[in-house]
């Protein structure tokens, strides 16, 4: 047979994952041999979260098959996965975390060598991380516990890594992080590893990877090696027209009085989007929760919402799991049309329907459970349900976790409108590209504002310089 | 979506195969005996049921353990108000509703205020309500009046009036459920409290609201079974602590919260009083029927749990 070092550690050969009448993989085949970088690209529903849970097990394919170079499981081979729906047990240590993935960890005084361990791991990927392995993972922030992931994910845990599939790692990352992460893909894969890396952020897809699949419709559309694909051709592939992002729209002056101040000195005025920026966990989402709480009660209503909230945190803050899509959209909104307090359902279905027409929702009937969507669905859910209510004043908390480049450009557009229409958007992101589209920007540092950017001093550089600072000076 | 997969059913075809157990035994003498009984005892269940299941909707943890010492309460303070005078039946319903009132809010205090858990505040404020309950009257039984007794002893149409109360709440209780703003609140609090506050949902006031409708509920069932049995006793509550539990989860509703299910209230009340009628038709002593009724519940609510997952 083949060399051992060069043969293919997966090999998918036309492999079908069907649930019920949904196709969500229809047919792929597929080789990932050592060495390879692979970029997976595709929109929310495109398939790659069922093609990853085949390739690491946590599936078995309809029809097809799936062939593993040592032993026939994922685990033997070396297939290691990192989710981007955060899956660490919060209330064990980061070094315990890793003894759930590493059974050879055993007898008294395990905790010792699981903590030399991920700690190697997260020096090599993320050196200057800060982390402390004997931490409950619930006292980290959103950003470390995805490190914590990615570390657990290269750990050699026994054997070694061969093939690490990372599903949109950077999502919750900024910059500085993610900029490390990309460099250890690079180093890993040139020492003969193997990695599969899912991402909506076409930057990083074509610094990191070699080949490039596109997904669409659970099939493969194009797989080329990167230096054949152009950045516009690639989302022509995935198969949704973008309209170039018109940059020179000029700052708009007819902005309306202030509606929005806090303590802190968070201020937006009445049709402004207000951007929040700076490196992830310095208090932006705690910032925005607050305000959120102060401009709602938890004992009063009235017709009209003041504030509506977008979740990025979608099992936690968001979804409400037993329902339909429908009555996830409507909840923010029933005291509109609800006559002596009974909910109006026609103009509830109406508004459903019109908001899985705008916002693009991937079902064939809002009466389905919220839970058969894909995860970037469920944040278009949440969004229209934002949208659908009255509130002026509508608060975003990293909405565009998971979300596909297509539908991005989509919501940017449908904010402009809605803001130019007098809504107040307050938009934390931890992508700089998303913040450069607010008419203002205040960039947070160890939970104060470190500065506030009109205009065209919106810039990733300015931005990048009010979140290091302080760090440089203490 | 046929009936089959509608979770109340099964507690409708449980309450109907114990009937026709007792039927059979008896070679159907007394069916429609059986039959009153059966929507008379089981009304009152249904009632306390329904108010539980509302709290229970609320989610993981959120339960009323004050429903027995509520209903000894507001029973024996209408009753004592009557005093067996005629035309006082509205007067001891005012003062029964007054006094559920102010248990639900004196047990959302506790839990609110103190940040108490539920299971513990309404547990220990139970002990205050029972003690209000003796040192009012002494334990002394005082008879309601005949009018009222009348009432709720008498039927209509051929079906017990209380019956009738239960039906008609239960209807109320559905339609705010399934229609009403206010229901969708309940729902939404019970699935996820911390999305639905993010939500616009005021959840505070929902939670207070409900605790009080638990009460309310509880105080009216005391107020009817204390007329309907010819006095307040002061253990007149005891078997609907594990009753109210029961017929929610035997009726279908989610133990953690966020789904609620109004009929399969009604049909658990009617198996759980048919499940004991049984019993005693098979000549079972009253220990062989508290380990078999113990059993048969646990027995549901395994099946039930299962068929879940399954689906």
């Amino acid at each position: 047979m083949t060399d051992h070092k060069s043969a293919p550690v997966v090999t998918l050969l036309d492999a079908a994952k069907h649930f019920g009448p949904v196709r969500a993989l229809d047919g792929v085949s597929l080789a990932v041999k050592p060495g390879d970088c692979i970029g997976l690209v595709g929109h929310n529903g495109a398939g790659k979260s069922t093609l990853v849970n085949l390739i690491n097990g946590g599936l078995s394919p309809s029809s097809g098959e799936i062939r593993f170079s040592d032993g026939t499981a994922a685990l033997e081979a070396g297939v290691r996965s990192v989710f981007q729906e955060l899956s660490l047990c919060p209330n064990l240590t980061v070094a315990e975390n890793l003894r759930i993935s590493h059974k050879a960890l055993k007898g008294p005084g395990w905790r010792r060598p699981a903590r030399v361990e991920i700690l190697q791991s997260l020096d090599r990927i993320f050196p200057a991380h800060g982390i402390d392995p004997n931490a409950e993972v619930d006292t980290l922030s959103i950003a470390e516990r995805q490190m914590v992931e990615i570390a657990i994910g290269f750990a050699p845990r026994g054997t070694a890594a061969r093939l690490v599939i990372l599903d949109e790692p950077t999502s919750s990352l900024d910059a500085g992080i993610a900029d490390q992460l990309l460099a250890h893909i690079k180093r890993f894969c040139a020492d003969g590893g193997a990695v599969v890396f899912i991402s909506h952020m076409m930057g990083e897809v074509f610094e990191v990877a070699n080949r490039i699949i596109v997904l669409k419709d659970g099939r493969i559309v194009a797989e080329r090696a990167t230096a054949d694909f152009t950045r516009q051709g690639l989302v022509d592939a995935m198969g949704h027209v973008t309209a170039e992002t018109a940059d020179a729209e000029g700052i708009r002056q007819d902005l309306g009085p202030e509606i929005v101040r806090t303590d802190q000195g968070l201020s937006a005025r009445k049709g402004e989007i207000v951007g929040l920026s700076g490196l992830a966990g310095h208090g932006q989402a705690a910032a925005l929760a607050r305000l959120y709480l102060s401009r709602s009660s938890s004992w009063r209503y009235g017709r009209t919402p003041d504030v509506a909230f977008v979740a990025g945190d979608r099992p936690r803050d968001g979804v409400l799991p037993l329902w339909s899509i429908l009555r996830n959209i409507s909840i923010s909104a029933l005291r509109q049309g609800a006559r002596r307090g009974l909910v109006d359902r026609h103009a509830e279905a109406d508004v459903a329907a019109q908001w899985k027409d705008r916002i693009g929702i991937r079902t064939d009937d809002v009466r389905n459970q919220i839970l058969s969507l894909s995860g970037g669905n469920q944040q278009k859910v949440l969004f229209a349900r934002a949208l659908a209510s009255p509130a002026s004043v509508v608060i975003m908390d990293d909405p565009m976790r998971g979300v596909d480049v297509g539908t991005k450009q989509d919501v940017y557009a449908m904010i402009r409108a809605e803001a130019a229409r007098g809504r107040t958007f307050l938009w934390y992101s931890t992508e700089t590209e998303e913040v450069c589209q607010c008419d203002r920007v205040f960039v947070f540092r160890n939970h104060e504002i470190s500065a506030e950017l009109t205009g065209a001093d919106i810039t990733e550089e300015n931005i990048l310089a009010a979140s290091f600072e302080l760090q440089e000076a203490s | 979506m046929t009936v089959l997969t509608k979770p109340w059913i099964w507690s409708c075809v449980a309450a109907a195969v114990a009937y026709a157990l007792i039927l059979g035994l008896t070679s159907g003498r007394g069916a429609g005996e059986l039959a009153y009984a059966a929507l008379s005892f089981g009304a009152f269940a249904a009632i306390v049921g329904l108010g539980q299941m509302l709290v229970i909707t609320l989610g993981p943890g959120n339960v009323d353990l004050s429903v027995p010492a509520t209903m000894t309460l507001a029973a024996t303070l209408a009753l004592k108000a009557m005093g067996t005078d005629p035309g006082t039946a509205m007067l001891g319903l005012v003062i029964a509703l007054f006094v559920g009132f102010g248990v639900g809010i004196a047990n959302y205090a506790l839990i609110y205020f103190l940040r108490l858990p539920p299971i513990i505040a309404t547990l220990a404020a139970s002990l205050v309500y029972q003690s209000l309950a003796i040192w009012s009257n002494r334990g002394l039984r005082i008879k309601p009046p005949s009018g009222l007794a009348d009432f709720a002893t008498g039927r209509f149409l051929g079906l017990p009036n209380v019956a009738w109360v239960g039906l008609f709440l239960a209807i109320v209780v559905w339609v705010v459920l399934e229609r009403s703003v206010w229901g969708r609140w309940l729902l939404a609090t019970g699935q996820n409290m911390r999305a639905a506050r993010l939500a616009g949902v005021p959840v505070e006031l929902v939670r207070a609201l409900t605790y009080i409708s638990v009460a309310v509920f509880s105080a009216l069932t005391g107020y009817l079974l204390a007329s309907f049995s010819g006095g307040a006793a002061l253990n007149m509550g005891a078997e609907y602590l594990l009753m109210s539990i029961a017929v929610v989860v035997v009726g279908g509703s989610s133990i953690a919260g966020g789904n609620s299910n109004v009929p399969g209230v009604w049909g658990a009340a009617l198996f759980m009083f048919l499940v004991v009628s049984m019993l005693n038709s098979y000549g079972a002593g009253a220990g062989v029927r508290n380990v078999l009724t113990g059993t048969i519940i646990i027995g549901i609510v395994i099946a039930a749990s299962t068929r879940r997952v399954r689906a």
